[in-house]
């Protein structure tokens, strides 16, 4: 029997290596395992042994079973593999062909740098404060120590609605508000649309955009001001910048000053956009002026403050390498997808 | 300011200082730089020759062959120069030189005869035709004395040192002048000033005798110096003056002129020479402009004068625009025999005006409206005289004239230590800010305290704010150190920005692009969109100086700003656009700002879109921002749309928005050849609609059943109404009801369409029956039965 078992493990074996495929590994697994199989059938013989013979027997029977198992199972898995295979190289497409691609929106340019300005600051702890775009002389002019005849005022800078009214030239007025309403510390940044009467052309657009900031507490330096506009730059512009101040002169602080940043297109070797100097000026900033803050309700013996501000849209315009700002207004679609 | 640097070297010692190492300190102190011109840069191998020969070129009638001497050997050239004469010493380009504008001079033949390099006009040598003389104004350069043969032309005329161009801020207006920039190149690098030689009077006085003055406006007038020359000989100032005149930016006329110019230069004062034979009983009045006044002045235009202006007058007539321009009835010509030369200082408000009303703006008058010392006309009527004599332009007559009704008092700034170093965040010590003021000739005095007196031409030290920028600017911007601000704020967004981001977030994510409008708009606009002649929309903020009628008003609405770059883009072939702006619009209120609204406005056009794409995008928003409670309703009468295709949108009672496609005829007054959708949300209010807090509802346990739901109804039956009779039937086991068909036509009777749901069911706590479900069903189809006559199919 024992002879009989192994032979049938010998044919069935053969039998499973050459059947072409998983219908034909079935019929096998019947012949030899089902219910009427005939490894089934020579077990049925069993009876006929002696009780010495038989648990011998029984484990051959059963070993020649389980093998038979394995090896089908074995065979079956890779007949299985070939024909899924087979099945997914028939399913095959070409992954060069057009993508069913969602098309998002893109945000205007100039706010895709005002987030990535906004972000700075508030991460260095300011808040973000608005102010109307038409707004009073005095908060625009007289709150800021201009002075009663400066050219800034006239009809050909200000577009005014009347004598009183008058749409923002700048962020500035803002910061007075704030100032006038909330008690130091004040950490804020005011971004905004501003207003020149400037005929349009490449680089002058009669609107324009600005982010002003304005710091005031008790013991707010220079060297305060020094250092957070430094950062400022950095994070905009990556680490390797440097910032370089200059004295200037602006009605609203004192002691006043324009900020150049090391050219961040040819890294301050000089090239076409920092016009072969090295540096690009993007700010203007100074300590805010006593006769301001007074003004404004707070003690300038007590607190100081700094305050700065730069154009957006030049910065943006740098950045991007846009050289005409009306593109910046046109909207075309093919302007803004790219951001 | 232009600062030729040979010139500065007059005042102030820097020899031995690069133009860099110049530039950068003084930039860093307060002076920024706006350009520096440099000839050696540009003019190459231009040398000193001299005119041999001249003879007619013999073959074109207006070219001449000229044998110059240039040092090392005799050269021909061709010229078509017709000022020139043998003898003449001029500058040569050789061959192989360089020119202004980078232009290479080569030998070649002119007509057939050689020319081996070329005679320079001052143009052709880097001058701006503005400021060259008359005399040379298309002729070759004719050097004024023998200069050796070969020289480098630069050298001649000392034009090899550079000129350097600085932004002088409004408050410095003693920096526009030679002497005010050398103080500063003194104060940089620690050297003392160089004063220039001045005359000096002598001690009896015949001025009286020629002349007198008088101030009836001391207000407009504080100062008023004059002196008197006689034997004046009008001819052109030697090269050198000329020269130096030309590098700062002035074209020169004559003797009397140029020193003026050249002292105004110098000082930053202004001055005035008058021929004095010209004016009446030489007696000067300064006063204020009488009725009908008018004067004829120098660039021979004749200006009707307002009241309020100030004029130089003698008894009969005015013979200057105080400050802005003299008058062509008392100019100095090349007949003048005596003058009378005016050094003072006049209101700079009344002077900004003036030359603002007039149109007229002038060297005097730019100076003068930013301010000049009242000390200033002493020290610069003398030297004036004495560039006069020195130069032999005519005699000065002894005695000053000198009205000065009401002397100011000196300024004197208290000042602390402490506070200069709390502005500024450094360690200063008395000794160093001292140090740095004297530099400034700034004196201090010990009194309680510290007490600051500036010197008198520094008319922007007021204030000891005044004094911590100057000590600032001396120490150096770039030796105070870098340290961030101590106080504990943080950064956060407020509530409405957060939303506004959201929404923002919102858009984008359903592919609309972002644009950004004028705020100011033509009142046309209105029209344009189809707007009522009563909409509140009409009352619009004005500006009294627009650019054009096309900015004239603050806009009201964003929808034309939208439809004008839709329009734009469709006519510049791009096929599928969804754009929104988030901006203001603006309507008046009396007597107070006007109001600002934020609005919310959203344009689309393309083959895919329709109204239920843009439909879309507004849900979208709306769920994007948790606004509950929204709903649409059919509008027929917004102008702007098409009366079919149109609705309000409303959260709650309130109306929020308005959206739907462009009606034909705004769509065609824009240009827009496709059917196109606008969005008109007011984003003011819908931000009040958003829930703050979001709740999470438990995710459902027990299964849902599903039925759909086929009802033939009239064509008027809304969608909404279905679903409001549905839901309210259905009550708390109804989950869901969503549209999924809409079908007209075959089988379907005229008037009526047959409308498909699925409707979902689901309890919260159980198994919802077949029972239970067909019980609630039945009665939905009841009620639409009963309520709207619809039938199922």
């Amino acid at each position: 029997m024992k002879e009989i078992l192994n032979q049938l493990l010998k044919s069935a074996t053969e039998e499973i290596h050459s059947a072409p495929g998983l219908k034909e590994l079935e019929e096998i697994r019947v012949k030899y395992l089902g219910k009427k199989g005939e490894i089934t059938s020579v077990l049925k013989n069993m009876k006929d042994l002696s009780a010495e013979e038989r648990p011998a027997i029984g484990k051959v029977a059963n070993s020649v079973r389980e093998e038979i198992e394995i090896i089908l199972e074995q065979v079956k898995e890779e007949k299985k593999k070939v024909e899924m295979d087979a099945q997914l190289e028939k399913e095959g497409i070409d992954v060069t062909m057009p993508s069913k691609k969602h098309e998002r929106g893109h945000k205007h340019p100039l706010n895709v740098a005002l987030d990535e300005i906004m972000d700075i600051f508030l991460g260095m702890g300011f808040k973000i404060a608005e102010g109307p775009e038409v707004d009073t002389v005095y908060h625009n002019f007289d709150a800021l120590n201009a002075p009663i005849d400066h050219p800034s005022r006239s009809l050909s800078d200000t577009f005014y609605i009347t004598e009183d009214l008058l749409l923002r030239t700048q962020t500035s007025p803002i910061q007075v508000r704030t100032m006038k309403q909330q008690k130091p510390p004040i950490r804020i940044i005011a971004p905004g649309r501003c207003f020149r009467n400037d005929e349009i052309d490449a680089t002058h657009s009669p609107m324009f955009h600005q982010i002003e900031g304005l710091v005031v507490d008790e013991n707010v330096t220079m060297a305060d001001l020094k250092g957070t506009l430094d950062m400022f730059a950095k994070r905009l512009f990556g680490n390797q910048t440097k910032t370089k101040f200059r004295p200037h002169y602006f009605p609203f602080t004192e002691p006043s000053g324009e900020v150049d940043v090391s050219c961040f297109k040819c890294g301050g070797e000089g090239c076409r956009f920092c016009s072969g100097s090295g540096w690009i000026e993007i700010l203007g900033c100074g300590m805010v002026h006593p006769n301001v803050l007074e003004e404004c309700g707070i003690d300038s013996e007590k607190y100081t403050g700094f305050a700065f501000g730069m154009g957006l849209d030049r910065i943006t315009m740098l950045k991007y390498e846009i050289d005409d700002i009306r593109i910046l207004f046109e909207n075309d679609v093919r302007l803004i997808k790219q951001f | 300011m232009r600062v030729p640097v040979e010139w500065l070297k007059d005042y102030v010692n820097i020899d031995g200082i690069e133009t860099k190492t110049l530039v950068d300190r003084l930039v860093l102190t307060g002076s920024n730089n706006e350009g520096i011109t440099d000839f050696t840069r540009q003019i190459e191998n231009v040398v000193v020759g001299k005119i041999l020969e001249i003879k007619q070129h013999p073959n074109a009638d207006k070219l001449v062959v000229c044998q110059v001497d240039v040092g090392a050997e005799v050269i021909q050239i061709v010229t078509g120069a017709t000022n020139i004469s043998e003898m003449d010493y001029i500058p040569v380009a050789l061959h192989g030189s360089t020119i202004a504008g980078g232009v290479k001079i080569k030998k070649g033949k002119l007509r057939g005869e050689v020319s081996n390099g070329m005679l320079c006009s001052f143009d052709e040598l880097g001058f701006d035709g503005s400021v060259i003389p008359k005399e040379f104004d298309d002729g070759i350069l004719i050097l004024d004395q023998a200069y050796p043969l070969g020289m480098p032309f630069l050298e001649t005329l000392k034009l090899s040192d550079p000129i350097i161009d600085f932004e002088i801020t409004p408050n410095r207006s003693d920096c526009l002048s030679m002497i005010g920039m050398a103080r500063e190149v003194a104060a940089s690098f620690d050297q003392t000033l160089v004063h220039p030689k001045v005359y000096e009077d002598k001690a009896s006085s015949e001025i009286e005798k020629y002349a007198s003055v008088v101030i009836e406006d001391p207000d407009l007038c504080p100062r008023y110096t004059a002196k008197v020359v006689q034997d004046i000989k009008i001819e052109n100032s030697p090269m050198w003056l000329q020269i130096r005149l030309m590098q700062a930016g002035m074209r020169p006329i004559n003797n009397i002129v140029d020193i003026t110019n050249y002292v105004m230069l110098e000082y930053g004062q202004p001055i005035h020479a008058f021929d004095l034979d010209s004016v009446d009983e030489g007696k000067i009045i300064v006063r204020r402009v009488k009725p009908n006044e008018t004067i004829v002045t120098l660039d021979d235009k004749e200006r009707a004068l307002e009241e309020d202006m100030l004029v130089i007058a003698d008894p009969k007539k005015a013979i200057a625009l105080a400050g802005v321009m003299g008058g062509a009835n008392t100019e100095v010509t090349p007949e003048t025999k005596r003058v009378l030369l005016e050094v003072a200082t006049f209101d700079k408000t009344s002077i900004r005006k003036t030359s603002k009303e007039i149109g007229l703006r002038s060297e005097a008058s730019s100076r003068y409206e930013k301010g000049v010392s009242d000390q200033l006309p002493l020290i610069v009527v003398n030297r004036i005289c004495h560039l006069i004599e020195a130069l032999g332009a005519g005699k000065v007559v002894p005695g000053l004239i000198d009205v000065y009704p009401n002397p100011k008092d000196k300024v004197r700034i208290p000042f602390r230590i402490s506070r200069i170093n709390q502005v500024i965040g450094s360690d200063l010590t008395e000794e160093d800010v001292i140090g740095f003021l004297k530099k400034l000739d700034i004196r201090v005095e010990r009194e309680d305290g510290l007490v600051a007196v500036p010197p008198h031409y520094r008319l922007d030290l007021d204030k000891e704010i005044d004094l911590v920028e100057e000590v600032a600017r001396l120490y150096g911007y770039d030796k105070i150190q870098m340290t961030l601000p101590k106080a504990a704020t943080w950064g956060a967004l407020t509530n409405g920005q957060r939303i506004e981001k959201t929404a923002k977030t919102e858009l984008l994510a359903s592919g609309v692009n972002e644009i950004l409008t004028y705020s100011f708009v033509s009142k046309r606009d209105l029209d344009r969109i189809r707007l009522g002649e009563n909409s509140y929309l009409r009352n619009q903020v004005e500006l009294i100086n627009p650019l054009g009628e096309e900015f004239s008003v603050m806009r009201s609405s964003l929808v034309p700003n939208v439809l004008e770059v839709l329009s734009r883009n469709y006519n510049r072939k791009n096929q599928s656009v969804r754009i929104f702006e988030m901006g203001s619009v603006f309507l008046p209120r009396e007597n107070d700002l006007p109001i600002e609204r934020k609005m919310l406005t959203i344009g689309i056009f393309g083959e895919q879109e329709d109204f239920y794409s843009l439909k879309g995008i507004v849900e979208s928003l709306l769920d994007g921002m948790h606004v509950k409670d929204y709903f649409f309703e059919k509008e027929a009468n917004a102008p702007t749309y098409h009366k079919g295709r149109c609705a309000n949108l409303f959260v709650g009672k309130h109306l929020v928005g308005t959206l739907g496609e462009i009606h034909p005829l705004v769509q065609e007054e824009y240009s827009i050849g496709v059917r196109s959708y606008v969005a008109d949300l007011d984003f003011n209010l819908l931000m009040q609609m958003t829930t703050e807090d979001v709740l999470f509802t438990p995710i459902p346990k027990y299964p849902a059943v599903e039925r759909d739901m086929a009802v033939l109804v009239r064509d008027e039956v809304t969608s909404r109404q279905i679903e409001t009779i549905v839901r309210r039937v259905g009550g708390k086991l109804l989950e869901s009801i969503r549209m999924f068909d809409m079908y007209k036509g075959k089988q379907i009777s005229e008037g009526h369409k047959s409308v498909a749901y699925a409707l979902i069911f689901r309890a919260e706590d159980r198994t919802l029956s077949d029972d239970e479900v067909n019980g609630v069903f039945s009665k939905i189809l009841k009620e639409l039965e009963a309520e709207l006559g619809a039938q199922l199919r």
